[in-house]
């Protein structure tokens, strides 16, 4: 079963050899791809509802606006890809915010120190999350739990509840700005630019050994190990990239919407945005680009309804049934395609994933195995 | 395999029907649950007592309070300094933390002064049922002479206050209100309707019949928050300004999303909050837009007061007087010397205006964005540096 | 059948921690003059212990076969309102109240499984979907306490046997049921079967799906128990008294700091109770000594982390070398898996 596992952008497709239509078909019915329709589906929806949305200057401003979730959850797809969870993600957020607006307060020449100081933070917090996780064999659910409860209670009790502050223009201006003056779309929020060179490098990251070797490790971690893959620098690489994608994301909206209370709940804003881009939580499978997609989805769906008026009390509802029929579509789509519903993939075969010497892997049963709550036997 | 996986799938569309259902049996008792909040009694208490008599000195308007039934204290005179046991809500958000701030530094003065020996505080951490396990504790193993609770909520914490007030000994209530008299006294300014009424006034001023505004509320079901918007949405209402309401959870982003993507929709006239968090978000989004800057009522915490300052925009910081903190203790010290207290002791409540916002920006200089301007702590020990460290316990 | 005796070994952990726990905890408390052992603050524990307990005996159930419960704090919220409204301050009204109340929760439990079940959803994405789906329910139709609790009914919270809360002893024995179905009944056994390796549980013959759903729907009641003695306590329904709690995340924390995998498959009903109770002696020691309510959270944080990694290392050291989980059981003292292949 491990054979079906492609990283990100080597879709094992049946339709690989088929004409760029077929193909592009084909990718949609896959969980991955089907985020993209329905970021196009909402979209025309909102479009249609209110057309003041479909305004070039109005989209290109939700593109940015979105960024930082996006960001995360690009971030939290390392994680979950090699089988862990993030739950630090939102007190890292916070503790970005606060650390921006305490030490880059009113001085802009403390600008460029303070980001690098955020980064390190933010590559540390990351560090010990993996390390207690791969080494101290913790749970990553409990540990990120220990570090989400740790951070906000140390933030709360040094800082209190609130930063001092804001950071000062120039910092806010990452997060707030953008290039003025642009024809048609008015302005390129600069959140938006980064958030494209962070894609580009992840969808490059996942194309390298070590993308490959990190949906290997989430797919099965002996079989991994076995494959030679260092799977606890591996995974705590996951982990740094993570806490730092949650950093950059600080970074943003201290920027976009200064102020306390960032990042709360940002942990499950991501989760949620990493399965429904199609990504399965238990690791070994999705794209990372469709991570960022699905941050987009659910974004637009906020803005549905929104337009469509659905009290504000409704909108919990209606975003827990989404996620549902989300994940429940994609948990389709994946099993008819290892059921047989189309050949296994005839990319090469994989070192790294030979099941060799592996108690563990039971290519009997190609099915997804237990009902839902196991996405891989090694969870 | 087939059939099987379509039965899978009947069972599980049956399960979210289910739920669903659940929803939509709702539908038709849940328009008018707004009107929950609003009651006209209340209503009309408040509306009054806004432009009451204050008794006592306008200068400690902790101090003050309305002409109305007094407790008989005389009964708990005893000299000596006292222990005090503080129930507290919490102190999750700016104005419970600036509160908290100044009423330790309050205790430090009576301390000083022998009326109090020291004060244990245990926090609830905003649980109802933490608060209630917190006063059962002090009651049996405090060694309390005085109890005063900050409820956490209004209902659920009055078994636990019955019980307190049931130990004979001094029971002081504070902020949010519970649904017995056993109190010695219960001190909380004017109350939400009142806020409800100044800022939909205000809005209602410098508005335009027709104009549209945006309500941006914490969080549903709390009550102190909900009488706020329900005097606000009756007036808006009665003087045709359309209005929309969100629960925001006091997350910039939301605010800040919230208010672009009305913005993207049509015009926004007016803002109304329900608590000064995020207001500067909410100001920020109409700047990124490019558009003109709503009439806005926000809070008298600084960040609103400085950003209001800042732009110049129509607006309006309705208080709920943070100063309020200080009353209990000095209570208590009342209490244990004989002098009568009012058996509800409500508190002035006045909205700072645009004409007195750079009295309280310069009074308040220096200190944090999530301080309160009326906190009334300026004549305190520490001050201004303990609120600027603003280390909580 | 093996996780009862993977389980029995790491309960005795988790009571050794517990034991060191109160002993740290009355000599702290001792030193701010205080009695840890007298029959209040007992009762005082023994009361923290009954909300947390009752979930996370549920939350065992459901972790035992592999997946996970967010929606508890939601249905905890939905079962104070259900029970309030239903009861409107009439005795008379007690029983259908509680059968109501009950029915409903088992409705959501029931969703959750078949959701989890039937349509492959992972347990995090469904139950959180599942809550949030609540979670608006409840935000829309109730905005403030709703309903009264008769004076009878609020007895049940007030009632207390010496020092010990009746409250406690209508967890203890919902624990006690919990653990002989897990012992001693089929579905208890095949629960282990599922969360232990369903692959083998489904090649052995097993369906797979009963035991998940039974988990899902008795996690839910205890839910609704819980809220209902909250109804109790607080003698009204309220909305937001599940997420007040943060049930969720914390009765997770409680069962794994009970020794039980996160995976599934091992760990058992005893040692929840160990962690819940290792939490309610900590809080009552932090409370005593009024810790500042943020700095709980890091000591909280950093106790299930460190704990949690204990029972891990100590799996390392005795964990056979080609050992795994497909492999049959080793013999009682041992211990379960690396937790790394875990979550």
């Amino acid at each position: 079963m491990t054979t079906t596992t492609r990283p990100d952008e080597r879709p094992g497709l049946p339709a690989h050899s088929r004409s760029f239509g077929a193909r592009l078909a084909a990718g949609a019915a896959t969980p991955g791809g089907a985020v993209y329709v329905l970021v196009l589906v909402l979209l025309v929806s909102i479009i249609i509802s209110n057309p003041n949305f479909g305004e070039p200057g109005a989209l290109i401003r939700f593109a940015g606006r979105t960024a930082p979730i996006a960001i995360a959850a690009m971030g939290q797809y390392y994680v979950i890809v090699s089988g862990e969870f993030d739950l630090s993600m939102g007190a890292v957020v916070t503790t970005q915010v606060v650390i921006a607006g305490n030490m880059a307060g009113d001085d802009s020449s403390q600008v460029v120190p303070v980001l690098v100081l955020m980064l390190v933070v933010g590559a540390l917090i990351g560090l010990v999350n993996g390390l207690v996780t791969t080494l101290l064999r913790v749970p990553s659910f409990i540990v990120t739990l220990g570090t989400m409860l740790a951070l906000f209670g140390f933030l709360r009790y040094r800082a209190g509840v609130a930063p001092a502050g804001n950071p000062v223009d120039e910092f806010r201006e990452i997060g707030r700005g953008g290039i003025q003056d642009v024809p048609v779309v008015e302005v390129i929020p600069y959140p938006l630019i980064i958030v494209v060179v962070l894609a580009t490098l992840a969808a490059f990251s996942m194309r390298r050994p070590f993308g490959r070797s990190l949906v290997a490790t989430g797919d099965n971690p002996d079989a991994a190990r076995l494959g030679g893959t260092s799977v606890w620098w591996v995974k705590t690489r996951a982990f740094m990239i993570s806490s730092l994608s949650a950093t950059v994301a600080g970074i943003i909206l201290v920027g976009y919407a200064g102020g306390r209370a960032v990042g709360q709940g940002y942990e499950f804003s991501a989760i949620t945005a990493v399965v429904v881009g199609g990504v399965v939580l238990g690791g070994g499978r999705g794209w990372v680009l469709s991570a960022a997609a699905g941050a987009y989805a659910l974004e637009l769906l906020f803005v549905l309804l929104t337009v469509l008026h659905v009290p504000s009390t409704w909108r919990d509802s209606v975003q827990g049934l989404i996620i549902i029929v989300a994940v429940a579509a994609s948990a389709r789509v994946w099993q008819v395609g290892r059921r047989g519903g189309a050949p296994p993939p005839t990319t090469e075969p994989d070192p790294i994933n030979d099941p060799i010497n592996d108690p563990t892997t039971d290519s009997a049963t190609p099915t997804p195995p237990t009902p839902g709550t196991h996405q891989g036997e090694h969870r | 395999m087939k059939r099987h996986a379509t039965r899978r799938i009947f069972a599980a569309a049956a399960a979210l029907t289910l739920l669903a259902a659940c929803g939509s049996d709702s539908d038709d008792s849940s328009s008018d649950d707004s009107d929950q909040w609003y009651v006209q009694a209340d209503f009309d208490e408040q509306n009054a007592q806004r432009d009451a008599t204050f008794e006592g000195d306008p200068a400690t308007p902790w101090l003050q309070y309305i002409d109305g039934e007094m407790t008989d204290t005389a009964a708990f005179a005893s000299p000596g300094a006292k222990k005090v046991c503080f129930a507290n809500a919490s102190v999750s958000n700016p104005w419970r933390q600036t509160g908290f701030l100044t009423m330790q530094q309050q205790l430090e003065v009576l301390v000083g002064q022998g009326a109090i020996s020291e004060m244990e505080t245990r926090d609830a951490q905003d649980d109802d049922n933490t608060q209630i396990a917190d006063i059962d504790y002090f009651i049996s193993e405090g060694n309390c002479d005085a109890f005063i609770i900050s409820p956490n909520s209004t209902a659920a914490i009055t078994p636990a206050v019955e019980r307190a007030c049931e130990t004979g000994k001094p029971v002081v209530v504070f902020d949010r209100g519970v649904e017995t008299d056993c109190a010695t006294t219960f001190i909380h300014p004017i109350g939400g309707y009142a806020w409800g009424i100044d800022t939909a006034e205000f809005l209602v001023d410098n508005l335009e019949e027709g104009d549209k505004v945006i309500a941006l509320r914490i969080l549903p079901g709390v009550d102190v928050l909900e009488t706020r918007w329900a005097a606000a949405e009756k007036i808006l209402d009665e003087n045709g300004i359309e209005h929309e309401d969100h629960f925001t959870g006091a997350d910039p982003t939301e605010i800040k999303k919230i208010i672009s993507d009305a913005l993207v929709q049509g015009d926004v006239d007016g803002v109304w909050m329900d608590a000064g968090d995020g207001a500067v978000a909410a100001i920020e989004a109409f700047e990124d837009a490019g558009v003109d800057y709503p009439v806005m009522t926000g809070e008298d915490e600084m960040s609103f007061l400085r950003k209001w300052e800042d732009t110049g925009l129509t607006g309006l910081a309705p208080v709920y007087s943070n100063f309020q903190w200080r009353t209990p203790l000095l209570a208590v010290q009342m209490i244990f010397a004989g002098q009568p207290v009012p058996a509800e002791w409500v508190l002035p409540q006045t909205p700072i205006t645009e004409d007195e916002r750079a009295e309280y920006l310069a009074a308040n200089e220096g200190l944090p964005d999530g301080h309160y301007a009326k906190f009334g702590g300026e004549d305190l020990p520490g001050f201004p540096q303990v609120w600027i460290d603003r280390e909580v316990g | 059948m093996r996780g009862r005796s993977a389980g029995l070994s790491s309960t005795a952990i988790v009571y050794l921690v517990l034991l060191a726990t109160t002993v740290v905890g009355a000599v702290l408390t001792a030193t701010v003059g205080r009695n840890f052992f007298s029959s209040g603050n007992i009762s005082a524990i023994l009361t923290a212990t009954s909300i947390l307990g009752l979930i996370a005996i549920g939350q065992t159930l459901v972790i035992l076969v592999g997946s996970l419960d967010l929606s508890v704090p939601y249905v905890v919220s939905l079962a104070s309102i259900i029970g309030g409204t239903t009861m409107a301050g009439e005795s008379g009204n007690i029983v259908p109240a509680v059968l109501l109340t009950l029915a409903v929760a088992a409705a959501i439990g029931l969703a959750n499984g078949l959701v989890v079940s039937q349509l492959h959803v992972h347990g995090f994405i469904a139950t959180l979907g599942v809550g949030l789906v609540v979670s608006g329910y409840i935000g829309t139709n109730y905005q403030g306490s709703s309903g009264s609790a008769p004076k009878a009914f609020r007895a049940v919270d007030e009632a207390k046997i010496g020092p010990v809360p009746v409250s406690v002893l209508i967890m203890l024995a919902l624990a006690a049921l919990a653990f002989l179905m897990l012992s001693r009944t089929r579905i208890g056994h095949h629960m282990y079967a599922v969360g232990g390796s369903p692959e083998v549980a489904r090649l052995s013959g097993l369906r797979t799906s009963p035991p998940v759903v039974v988990a899902h729907v008795l996690c839910s009641v205890l839910a609704g128990v819980a809220g209902l003695l909250l109804l109790s306590r607080l003698s009204v329904g309220s909305p937001t008294i599940g997420s007040q709690g943060g049930y969720d995340l914390l009765s997770i924390a409680a069962v794994v700091l009970g020794g039980t995998l996160l995976a599934g498959g091992r760990g058992g009903i005893v040692g929840t109770l160990g962690g819940v109770a290792i939490f309610a002696v900590m809080d009552n020691t932090m409370g005593a000594l009024e810790v500042n309510p943020f700095l709980k959270d890091v000591v909280r944080g950093v106790i299930i982390i460190a704990a949690v990694a204990v029972y891990a290392r100590r799996n390392l050291q005795v964990r056979p070398a080609r050992f795994d989980r497909s492999v049959p059981p080793a013999p009682a003292g041992s211990t379960p898996p690396p937790a790394q292949e875990v979550r």
